[in-house]
Order: structure tokens, then C-alpha cells, then sequence
């Protein structure tokens, strides 16, 4: 009970909060959203022990299918929204066969290559990808109308509220799969991959099951980004973008459903309005890195450790 | 009648070396068997391959009358021969009860989509019967909410067969059960072993720890520099000259 109060205040928090923001910030908290998607897909894979950096890069795949699909046969948008998913999923399911082959740091270097070989060949290939200007004029979310309210989604407010609702839902799929014994399966592929084996559990196989639907998530951010922004490139997707996403993980800490997300949270604001506001944002490169040193040599335990010592104790997982 | 567990000349090379070599021996249904030898003999290896963490060089091993050498180690654990590791490996982050609830995972294979659509309830709620229902029988019922990596070394050992025991299997492979316990610990231990035959589960153990071994083996099978050395009851491997032998250098005594 206690719970559903908290939930609908949340929710109405949600509906309230572009009304309180300029039209720039409003944007943001479009990308914050989608950004906060990308994350918790991270994080399902690094349940696992593996750390990918090809994760950006499936968001990519999802982008340019959905782009592509909208355009070429005229999906409808949600729809292709969809479908990037499963193709992100699709394509990691594929690369899985070489990658699980190899663990921990091969892994790391093994996925940076194959995404990279897939950011080549969308600059190689100017049909369907448009080469290295990418794509240009993606469709964008039709008009929608619920009686009383229409949704233009050339609004950020409104494209907001459609991407909080998709995130919110992926983010539940997230949690129930994490806190069942799927979840659990997980965790125990990470701590002790040969305990796991001999208590039967096919260890490939559940490390291709976490990259899949991580990336399937990821997919999905990637179509909710492209056509919200409406075109995109090869550079969208670059590793410069990973290792944002790689910071928000570490600095959060990847312990906690919710890290990740404080981290990703935290660090937009501090980028999009102490940065702004100080005209520091060309440096966010240098100083995302700075906070990335400085939060593994003081707060190992990242974000999620300081919320951790205000809440009450958990039950260890 | 057929035994359990054979092994049939069995061998495994790395590189030059010859760790195991032709080994033979058989395991019968409902009884404590012992592996030992002197340190080097190839005991441990012997087990990873049953096991199925390595693959033989030449050989082969049946598990009621079926091979099981070569195949990866979950699919030999699938058909019900499961192991426990030395030391204490365990998820020692997971809380006791996560850790036998992931020795259910055979029996009560999770699904994603039953997990995700909340379709898994009488399952899940079965794998945590069965845990608790082990964590009892290894006394371990208190500790649930415990994290595995803060137990003591008895508890983790106790734990470690729980997890492999949740899985409800035909064989369970012990790889030094006893290693670091306190006699007391030891005596706990050989309990629950004898309930365990008792309940008509097998068992092939590893161990250096003679006491025990003597007191709790059916059948020993005593290996040196990768062979067999020697087999028979706990009677006979006491004063068999070449276990004596091969354990103390030509001294007298053993155990």
C-alpha cells in the first residue's frame, strides 16, 4: 500500500516535472531517460562479470534498423521502435558465438573490435547507411491523441512522457528478470562460473541469454533516440559515448539496481547544468575521466554506497 | 549388477606428462568410496575428470552404463553426478539460502519469460522448499540471511555440499572434504556423510585425512604417480606394503 502511494507520487512527479523546465532542458531530459534505459541494460550484462564496450554500438543497431525500417516500408513508428530491439538482440546473439568464447579482459577487447567493425561498415556502406553522414529525416513519432490531450511529439515534453513510459516498462522487465532465479543464475555465473557449472547450469548459455537482452534494451534506447533526434551517424555511437556510459555505471556502482542510474542521474545534471552554466562543456571528456579517477580512489563502492548507508539493511544478495 | 560409476582406462596427458595413466576402478550404487595417494598421484585430476572439467586423452568413464568422459561439466551434472570443489568455493557474495537455491537449478530450471510474466510462482516457491529443506539437514537453517563468505570454515564446507546435495543427485564427488577441519568438525562431517549413504546417495571422495577415510570408506582406491596402486576395503589398504610404500617411503606405519 505504502509502496503504491509512492509509486503514483513518483509518477506524478514525472508528469510534472517538464512543466517546470525550459524547453533546452526539457531535451535533456528526454536523452536522460533513454540514457537511463542504456545503463540498466548495462547493468544486466555486467550481472554476468562481463564488461562489453560494444554496448553503444548495439544501441546503434537498434537506431539505424528502426531509422531504416520506418523509412524503407513505412512501420509504424512504436512498432519499429520494437523491432530495433529484437534486431539489436538478434545481432548480439550473433556475435555471442565468438565473443563467450573469451572471457574478462579478451572479452573487453574482443567486443570493442566487433563494435567497431560494425561502426565500419556503416560508413562503408552508403546504401541503406548513408555512409559516414548517416542518416538524415528519420521519422518521427506521429501525432497522438488520447480525447482530451494531443501529443505532438515534435515537443520534448511530450516525446518525454512517451519515453518514460517505454523506460519505465522496460525498466520493470529489467527488475523482475533480475530478482528471479534468472537473476539469480546470474549473479552465480559471476562469483563462481565453475560452482554454477556443477550445479548444472549451462554457463555460455546464460552469458549469451544477459548479452542478448541487454542488448535488446539497448536497441530500443537506440530507436527512442533516433527518432526523437532525427538523424544520426557512426560518430553517434562512438566509444567516446561508451565510456560515458561506463563512467555513470562505475561512479553509481553496479551493486544495485538503482547505481547505475543515480550515476547517470547525478552526472547529466552536473554536466548539463553546473558545466553549462560555468561554459565547461567542451571538457566533459576531461572531466568525466577526472570523476571516474576520483570515484574509484574515494567512493569504491560508487554512488550507491552512500544512499546504501541511509537506507535500512538489505538482505544480502 | 552393474556399478554405478566406472572408469575404464583412463589417461590424460599435459604435454610430456602422463598424469593419469590407465586408471581402472568402479564405484557401486549406495557406498563411500575413497580416492587417495600420496600428493601428485593424480587424485584431484582423476576427479576433474569425471567431473567433466577435463576431457580424457583415451579412456572413458560410465555412469550407469553411459559415458559421460568428455562431456562439459553441466551436462554431466544433468545427469546426476555432481561435485564439490576444494577449499571453500561458494558465491561467497550470495546469501545461504541464494546459494543452495542455485543448487536447485536443475530441478527447477528458471525460466525468463515464466520469471518475467510472474508465471513461476509454484516453482520458485518449490526450489525454496528444497533448499531450506537441505540447509536444515546440513544445520545450516539458522544462517540463511548470512552472506556465505562470512561463515567459518566447517559452516562453508557443510554449505558447499548442501549446494551440490539441493540438486538431488545419484553421485556426489567430494574433493577434500576435510581439509582444514577440526576433529571435531571432521566428526560432524562423517555424520552426515553416513545419513547421506544411508539415503542411498553414492559417494566418491578425495582425502587425505586417513582417520576419516579408514573410518567412513566402503572401498578405497589408493593411486601413485598416476596409477593404480592399489584397491580394496579400508583393512586391506592399511596394511597393503605398497600403499605403505608409497606413503611413508618403505617406513612401517601408516595412518
Amino acid at each position: 500500500m505504502r509502496n503504491t502511494i509512492i509509486w503514483i507520487a513518483v509518477a506524478a512527479g514525472l508528469v510534472a516535472l517538464p512543466e517546470f523546465l525550459s524547453y533546452s532542458q526539457q531535451e535533456i531530459l528526454v536523452f536522460l531517460a533513454i540514457n537511463i534505459l542504456l545503463v540498466s541494460s548495462y547493468r544486466l550484462l555486467t550481472l554476468t562479470g562481463e564488461w562489453s564496450l560494444a554496448h553503444v554500438v548495439i544501441m546503434g543497431v537498434g537506431a539505424y534498423t528502426s531509422a531504416l525500417l520506418t523509412k524503407a516500408v513505412g512501420l509504424y513508428v512504436p512498432l519499429g521502435i520494437i523491432v530495433g530491439g529484437v534486431a539489436a538482440g538478434l545481432i548480439a546473439f550473433a556475435l555471442s558465438y565468438l565473443l563467450f568464447r573469451m572471457k574478462g579482459f579478451y572479452f573487453l577487447i574482443g567486443s570493442f573490435a566487433s563494435g567497431e567493425i560494425i561502426r565500419l561498415l556503416w560508413r562503408r556502406f552508403r546504401e541503406p547507411f548513408g555512409g559516414s553522414k548517416g542518416l538524415k529525416g528519420i521519422e518521427a513519432m506521429p501525432d497522438f491523441s488520447i480525447g482530451f490531450h494531443r501529443f505532438d511529439f515534435f515537443e520534448p515534453a511530450s516525446y518525454f512522457y512517451f519515453t518514460a513510459l517505454v523506460v519505465a516498462l522496460c525498466l520493470w522487465v529489467l527488475w523482475r528478470i533480475e530478482k528471479s532465479p534468472v537473476g539469480l543464475t546470474f549473479h552465480a555465473v559471476h562469483w563462481q562460473d565453475h560452482l554454477a557449472q556443477a550445479s548444472g547450469v549451462n554457463v555460455r548459455a546464460y552469458r549469451t541469454l544477459a548479452f542478448v537482452v541487454a542488448s535488446g534494451f539497448a536497441g530500443i534506447a537506440g530507436a527512442l533516440l533516433a527518432h526523437y533526434v532525427g538523424t544520426i551517424n557512426p560518430n553517434s555511437f562512438s566509444v567516446e559515448v561508451m565510456v560515458f556510459v561506463l563512467t555513470w555505471a562505475i561512479v553509481g556502482g553496479t551493486r544495485t539496481f538503482y547505481g547505475p542510474i543515480i550515476g547517470c542521474i547525478v552526472l547529466t545534471i552536473l554536466n548539463e547544468v553546473v558545466l553549462r552554466e560555468l561554459g565547461l562543456e567542451q571538457t566533459r571528456p576531461l572531466i568525466y575521466g577526472a570523476i571516474l579517477i576520483l570515484s574509484i580512489l574515494f567512493m569504491p563502492k560508487g554512488l550507491e554506497g552512500i544512499v546504501q548507508k541511509f537506507l535500512p539493511k538489505q538482505e544480502a544478495r | 549388477m552393474m556399478s554405478i560409476l566406472e572408469v575404464k582406462g583412463l589417461t590424460i596427458r599435459f604435454g610430456g606428462l602422463t598424469a593419469v595413466d590407465t586408471l581402472n576402478f568402479k564405484v557401486e550404487e549406495g557406498t563411500i568410496h575413497g580416492l587417495i595417494g600420496p600428493n601428485g598421484a593424480g587424485k584431484t585430476t582423476t576427479f576433474n575428470m569425471i567431473s567433466g572439467f577435463y576431457a580424457p586423452s583415451a579412456g572413458e568413464i560410465l555412469f550407469r552404463g553411459e559415458r559421460i568422459s568428455g562431456l562439459p561439466m553441466h551436462e554431466v551434472a544433468r545427469r546426476g553426478v555432481v561435485r564439490t570443489f576444494q577449499h571453500s568455493t561458494l558465491f561467497a557474495e550470495l546469501s545461504v539460502l541464494d546459494n543452495a537455491l542455485v543448487g536447485t537449478h536443475m530441478s527447477f530450471r528458471p525460466n525468463i519469460f515464466a520469471a518475467i510474466f510472474g508465471r513461476d510462482r509454484e516453482n520458485r516457491r518449490r526450489a525454496e522448499q528444497r533448499a531450506r529443506e537441505v540447509l536444515e539437514f546440513f544445520g545450516l537453517a539458522d544462517l540463511s540471511n548470512e552472506r556465505a563468505g562470512d561463515l567459518s570454515h566447517g559452516h562453508q564446507r557443510a554449505l558447499g555440499m548442501a549446494v551440490a546435495y539441493a540438486s538431488h543427485p545419484d553421485v556426489i564427488l567430494l574433493d577434500e572434504p576435510f581439509t582444514g577441519m577440526n576433529p571435531e568438525e571432521t566428526e560432524q562431517m562423517m555424520g552426515l556423510m553416513e545419513r547421506l549413504r544411508a539415503g542411498g546417495l553414492t559417494i566418491l571422495l578425495v582425502e587425505h585425512d586417513m582417520r576419516a577415510v579408514m573410518g567412513l570408506c566402503d572401498r578405497i582406491t589408493c593411486m601413485s604417480f598416476g596409477r593404480l596402486l592399489a584397491e580394496g576395503g579400508p583393512a586391506e589398504i592399511r596394511n597393503h606394503p605398497g600403499v605403505i610404500e608409497a606413503y611413508l617411503g618403505g617406513a612401517r606405519h601408516v595412518a
